[in-house]
């Protein structure tokens, strides 16, 4: 029972990040489909970090660089995203697409590239980090408390006040509402946008980084992280775009996504004889009939997925 | 005359797909340089050489054969992204529908011992009831198609994982061979394999590809029914306001672009090409590719059929790299790279015009300028 509740913690607290992340992208004005990208490219660079960081960092140091290594990465990556939906006005569904793609193939050949390097035999993805690991878990009886659960909770605080409590967030939504209203009023819209496209970067590196480090000690980026970035864009909108209902959203798909690693622990649920892959099928399908139900009285930003043109009126 | 060519709408789509191919190719050039500059030139070399790589011209026509089997397939799924793509929807379950159509092709043929012909039409129909979910989400719920598409090729990878598993081997995790277990399904070559130095997984799949590409662009260009898809895709509630069933037409949409996208998979999989691994943890990657076939192609369905080769080309190509110094995915990320460049397709073109027409109007104001010149040194003559 412990130990799902533990999964369903450090599920729900990745689906909050990113969802958290997809919030601000969308707030400004932005749809970000690249946030699985984004979440391959934060656990890159969370990984890389855990493997070249020296021992004498600490657990604490290690913990402050691996984050900031994350969201490094994941800020620079999604200012691809920027570029091409920003600046250039690309249709922002076919970039996000592609950003998917090339996260994960460019993880995959770098990582390669690495351990070819220092062993010319080693031709696989993986990236090892049983040591590092430990740094980010709190034994607390048998219950193992993840440093992510905290970082999510103060995310979800921080979103809700930036957002709602400050002058900057205000005006981020206004360019996600009414662009042109807002550029009217003196707010520069390509900044705000540009702000809601990075700090999602923030978001989704950091989750991607706390995905690869919740339960395995190695990951293999041939694989992607199983779209978890569309399952957080699923918990974004069933959460109305707010931080609070996405906090509570990501705790339900948590709990769906939890319970396909620990069935097999229930004897109610072996009992029933039901076959693995329908566990793993499940936090998609929940979550398909919940978007059937939540979406038709969605109150998505209005200006969203539409990019900004001044002359418009 | 060079100007109006350049003009040409078709021959911008062209320069720009040219353009994202160079760019792709020279920055995955780039990035092998990063990684070993030794052997960078020769790298991307092999990987645009693809089947060129052997030197006996047997080998080479065998392999290009290899190549072309698994161009079908792709042709398929970049058509059915496009088809939905006309009408407004971007069709991501595309990879979903391709195995759906995996999974009903390989069970009728290996476990309900089906010939090919009833075992492709069953898995257009599953194709297109797959697809169907999708739209009724979109045309009912307002569930944006992106997201329940990418949920549906998770439902559909476990579960064809799930079904397929009653035909597997033993202690493998892959399937039958049809060669062996359901020669009956595999599909004729009607003497194709003639061409391709005796390959005979060279079949009918790949005219039958080029067939529906033929078709895609008769409906959508010279049908009615195009029209309305088209029409519903352009503005939803104009459509509406026109006496057109714009909820029909998305569910109808996606159907056939789920129909297209299965078919695709029973023409790579009912060739016996390869067998399917029960334990797969990924969604296959060639309804990925379609994306980017797609718009390489310039959303033509007769450019697709070249684009589509193309990306097969380099992913084939991917293989023959110095595996000591690199890895295969570098294929992988040249598409993915083409991809994000296809993204800037338009402002390409929008630049061209702007160009054409900054030309012509600096050109009109010279010759205006010119030619008031003139009357000013004729008038002075006439004086």
């Amino acid at each position: 029972m412990l130990l799902l509740l533990q999964y369903t913690l450090i599920f729900a607290s990745v689906l909050i990040l990113v969802a958290l992340g997809g919030c601000f992208a969308e707030h400004s004005g932005v749809i970000n489909l690249g946030l699985e990208g984004i979440m391959v490219m934060g656990a890159l660079g969370g990984a890389l970090m855990m493997r070249y960081a020296p021992d004498s960092f600490g657990a604490f140091g290690m913990i402050i660089c691996v984050i900031i290594a994350a969201m490094i990465f994941g800020v620079a990556y999604s200012s691809l995203l920027g570029v091409a939906c920003i600046n250039f006005k690309a249709n922002q569904t076919i970039v996000g697409t592609a950003m998917n793609m090339l996260g994960t193939a460019a993880a995959t050949v770098i990582v390669k590239a690495i351990n070819t390097a220092t062993n010319p035999n080693d031709v696989s993805s993986t990236i090892q980090y049983v040591d590092e690991k430990k740094a980010f878990i709190v034994n607390i009886g048998s219950f193992e408390f993840s440093w992510f659960m905290a970082i999510a909770l103060i995310g979800v605080v921080v979103a809700y006040v930036v957002l709602y409590k400050t002058k900057f967030g205000l005006r981020l939504m206004a360019c996600g509402e009414h662009p042109q209203a807002a550029d009217s009023v003196g707010i520069n819209v390509y900044k705000m946008r540009w702000a809601g496209v990075l700090i999602s970067g923030l978001y989704g590196g950091l989750g991607g980084i706390c995905y690869i480090l919740s339960g395995v000690s190695e990951w293999k980026f041939e694989n992607g992280v199983a779209g978890f970035g569309f399952l957080a864009l699923a918990v974004m909108i069933f959460g109305q775009w707010k931080p609070s209902r996405i906090a509570m959203a990501a705790l339900i798909f948590g709990f769906f996504r939890a319970l396909s690693n620990v069935y097999f622990g229930f004897p109610i649920l072996v009992a029933l004889n039901i076959p693995g892959s329908i566990y793993n099928m499940l936090p998609y399908i929940i979550c398909l009939i919940v978007l059937a139900f939540t979406s038709k009285k969605s109150r998505a930003p209005k200006a969203e997925g539409i990019p900004y043109d001044k002359g418009q009126r | 005359m060079i100007k109006k060519i350049l003009k040409n709408e078709a021959f911008q789509s062209l320069f720009a797909s040219l353009l994202c191919i160079i760019l792709g190719v020279a920055i995955g050039y780039v990035v092998l340089l990063f990684i070993n500059p030794t052997g960078a030139g020769e790298a991307i070399m092999e990987v645009l050489k693809n089947f060129m790589h052997y030197s006996k011209a047997n080998l080479q026509l065998k392999n290009f054969g290899g190549t072309l089997v698994k161009t079908a397939p792709l042709i398929m799924c970049s058509l059915s992204i496009l088809f939905a793509f006309k009408v407004g929807l971007f069709n991501i379950g595309a990879a979903g529908q391709y195995c759906v159509g995996i999974c009903v092709s390989l069970y009728c043929a290996l476990a309900l011992g089906m010939g090919w012909v009833p075992c492709m039409l069953l898995a257009a129909v599953a194709g297109a009831l797959y697809g169907a979910i999708v739209g009724l989400l979109k045309s009912y719920c307002n569930v944006n198609e992106v997201i329940s598409g990418i949920m549906l090729n998770w439902i559909a990878l476990y579960s064809t994982n799930m079904i397929l598993t009653n035909v597997k081997e033993g202690t493998s995790p892959y399937t039958f061979h049809l060669s062996t277990d359901g020669p009956q399904a595999i599909l004729p070559t009607m003497g194709l394999e003639n061409l391709f130095a005796g390959n005979e997984k060279v079949t009918i799949a790949l005219p039958l590809s080029i067939l529906t590409a033929v078709l895609v662009l008769v409906v959508l260009e010279k049908t009615k029914f195009g029209f309305e898809l088209k029409a519903t895709g352009f503005n939803k509630n104009a459509a509406k306001y026109c006496g057109m069933a714009e909820k029909r037409n998305i569910i109808v949409t996606l159907m056939i672009s789920g129909a297209i996208a299965s078919l695709g998979a029973s023409f790579l999989y009912l060739t016996d090409f390869e067998q399917w691994s029960c334990t797969s943890s990924a969604v296959p990657a060639m309804g990925f590719n379609g994306i980017a076939a797609a718009f390489l192609g310039g959303l033509n369905p007769i450019g697709t059929i070249f684009s589509s080769y193309f990306i097969q080309h380099i992913t084939n190509g991917g293989a023959f790299v110095d595996k000591t110094m690199y890895c295969s995915q570098i294929s992988d990320l040249i598409s993915a790279i083409i991809i994000y460049l296809c993204g800037f397709v338009f402002f390409i073109k929008y630049m061209m015009n702007y160009v054409i027409d900054k030309n012509e109007e600096r050109q009109a104001l010279k010759a205006k300028a010119e030619a008031e010149a003139e009357a000013k040194t004729q008038e002075g003559g006439d004086k």
